[in-house]
């Protein structure tokens, strides 16, 4: 096996009396798509500030690219691209220019520099945006500017933190689309989410993330088969008829869990339980027979939603 | 990391990519910094041109034509009021930059624009980022500086011709004693809930008012004298008399004057340096 380029034994991170990172192990292969689901709060943003060598650890081990980010803080910052959860561009700044300066950083010589600058705007989908004021672009414009930002030095790792919060559905396409890209040209990423279609498309692998600490790890897939069932029915009998209609169909499915605006009844055959649920005289105001999600395996390590 | 230590090939890249950033970061963050000020050029030029224009007319046809009594005297007598008091606006000048460069444009790159947080995801180290703000301030400065010493130049108000390349430095060193300690207030500051005015009108103004600018220090009391010798402006006026009119000091004096305002800069730098990582870094 090649030689991760990120491995943790034991992270953890305090803040005071607040401990943010509770001791987690993570390991990523190069070219690996690598997710932290959580909801906030769990400690998803302080792990990826460790390891971009940006914030320095309590106890464990950490090592990216196989250095200590205690000691070779801008060595692995020279080879990371990161996709900050809040925009930090230049806003006084042109769009080319934005990546132009931020290539300096690097130390990347300026004519270099116009020439990637150039390319990533193609990538980016805003070679017509060159000239504009960052301040004029959309939402969903500036995260692909970001991310064209932190490619700028051609990164062995990109992390992103919370990639498409705050974006609408159509922006947040456009956007996993050219992630997806990134994925299949073999660069690693490493992103946070609380979205689980996010984590589903994007993410080989991840670990679910919970109080600092993991709560499961695998695929999505692997996931959804080891802590949910294959399909899920969700019934909606108004709220106050909710808990009653779910002592009765108490027997039906693997397990149940009653939320406050709908029951989920999880079992490989959602359509029977459905069925069932009729037989029993039972007819809820909606019914819906889908997939398990990483939602529903959220759901049953801890017994949450990922989002409130 | 020695040389004889066997590292991956990711881990050599890592090393060789830093190889640019760790010796020329703040250079890095200058460049950026003095791009971004073209926004608001025409403000600097306009200011550092007009503004030295505006006193020295003012002063050089008022002022002085209405004043009957020589203030100061050089080796060979009184001089001129004007010659007394252009080194010490000159000064004045370049201690302004920082009132704007390490106030407002600090709160905007950590909190209104954040674009340090950009920087240090980059391989900068918070020491370049602080260094980098610096740089770009003291060619603010310079330029501010020099543009004041040829007007002054133009109207006869410095005592030795020479003596208009030297003031420009006098009066960045002044700028910096008084500008980094403000630097290192405003990296701690998580918001900006009026400190930065309170600055301008409590710190800024009374130190111009009461740092023998207009008037030798020792017209006034005890009791007001003091805000003249803790001021970093006091201290560069004074030399700068000494550079352009040979004001009479003792080579102890100008020690003391050079000494306090290297003091100053070098505690505001090491100050605002600690600010900048322990906010950056924790």
């Amino acid at each position: 096996m090649p030689e991760p380029v990120i491995s943790a034994t034991g992270l953890t991170k305090h803040y005071g009396d607040l401990v943010a990172v509770d001791g987690i192990d993570i390991e990523v292969a190069p070219g690996e798509s690598f997710g932290l689901l959580g909801p906030n709060g769990a400690g998803k943003s302080t792990t990826m500030r460790m390891v971009g060598a940006v914030s320095t650890r309590t106890a464990g081990e950490l090592r990216v690219l196989g250095l200590d980010p205690d000691t070779h803080g801008p060595e692995i910052r020279a080879r990371l691209g990161v996709v900050p959860q809040e925009d930090n561009l230049d806003t006084e700044l042109r769009v080319r220019d934005n990546l132009i300066v931020y290539g300096r950083y690097f130390g990347i010589p300026r004519a270099v520099c116009a020439q990637r600058a150039d390319e990533l705007l193609t990538f980016a989908q805003l070679e017509e945006k060159a000239k504009v004021k960052v301040d004029d672009l959309s939402g969903g414009m500036k995260r692909r500017l970001t991310i064209a930002r932190a490619l700028v030095n051609d990164p062995l790792v990109l992390m992103l933190d919370e990639p498409t919060t705050g974006l609408d559905p159509q922006a947040r396409h456009v956007l996993w689309d050219r992630l997806f890209r990134l994925k299949e040209r073999g660069t690693t990423l490493v992103l946070t989410t609380h979205y689980m279609d996010e984590a589903e498309q994007l993410c080989d692998r991840l670990v679910v993330v919970d109080h600092g600490r993991i709560m499961a790890e695998g695929s999505p897939a692997e996931l959804i088969r080891q802590y949910s069932s294959r399909e899920v029915v969700e019934l909606r009998f108004g709220a106050s008829r909710n808990e009653s209609a779910a002592e009765q169909i108490a027997g039906l499915g693997d397990r149940i869990e009653i939320l406050p605006d709908r029951v989920l009844v999880y079992a490989a055959d959602g359509e029977a339980v459905l069925e069932q649920v009729s037989r029993l005289g039972l007819h809820p105001t909606t019914s819906l027979v889908r997939r398990s999600s990483l939602e529903d395996v959220f759901l049953r390590l801890t017994g949450r939603s990922l989002i409130e | 990391m020695s040389a004889t230590d066997v590292v991956s090939p990711a881990a050599a890249s890592a090393i060789e990519a830093a190889r640019r950033p760790r010796r020329f970061g703040a250079l890095y963050v200058a460049e950026h910094q003095i791009r971004a000020m073209r926004a608001y050029g025409w403000t600097i030029v306009i200011g550092g041109v007009g503004s030295p224009l505006v006193y020295l007319l003012g002063i050089g046809l008022g002022l002085a034509a209405f004043l009957d009594a020589p203030v100061a005297d050089g080796p060979d007598g009184p001089v001129r009021y004007l010659v007394f008091v252009a080194p010490a606006l000159l000064a004045t000048a370049a201690t302004t930059v920082p009132t704007e460069e390490f106030t407002y444009t600090v709160m905007a790159g950590f909190k209104w624009r954040r674009i340090f947080w950009g920087m240090n995801a980059s391989p900068l180290a918070p020491h370049q980022i602080v260094g980098g703000l610096v740089l770009a301030a003291m060619a603010r400065m310079l330029f501010t500086a020099v543009a004041y010493a040829g007007l002054m130049l133009a109207f006869g108000a410095v005592g030795r011709p020479w003596a208009a390349a030297v003031l420009p430095f006098v009066g960045v060193l002044g700028g910096l004693a008084f500008g980094l300690p403000l630097l290192a207030f405003s990296a701690s500051l998580k918001d900006d809930a009026g400190q930065f005015a309170a600055v301008q009108r409590f710190v800024f103004t009374p130190m111009f008012l009461f740092s023998g600018t207009f008037y030798p220090l020792d017209t006034l009391p005890q009791w007001l004298a003091w805000i003249g010798w803790i001021s970093p402006l006091w201290h560069a006026s004074e030399l700068g008399r000494w550079v352009s009119y040979g004001a009479p000091m003792s080579g102890a004096t100008i020690a003391a004057h050079l000494g306090i305002l290297a003091g100053m800069t070098a505690a505001g730098w090491v100050l605002a340096r600690r600010t900048f990582v322990a906010r950056m870094r924790g």
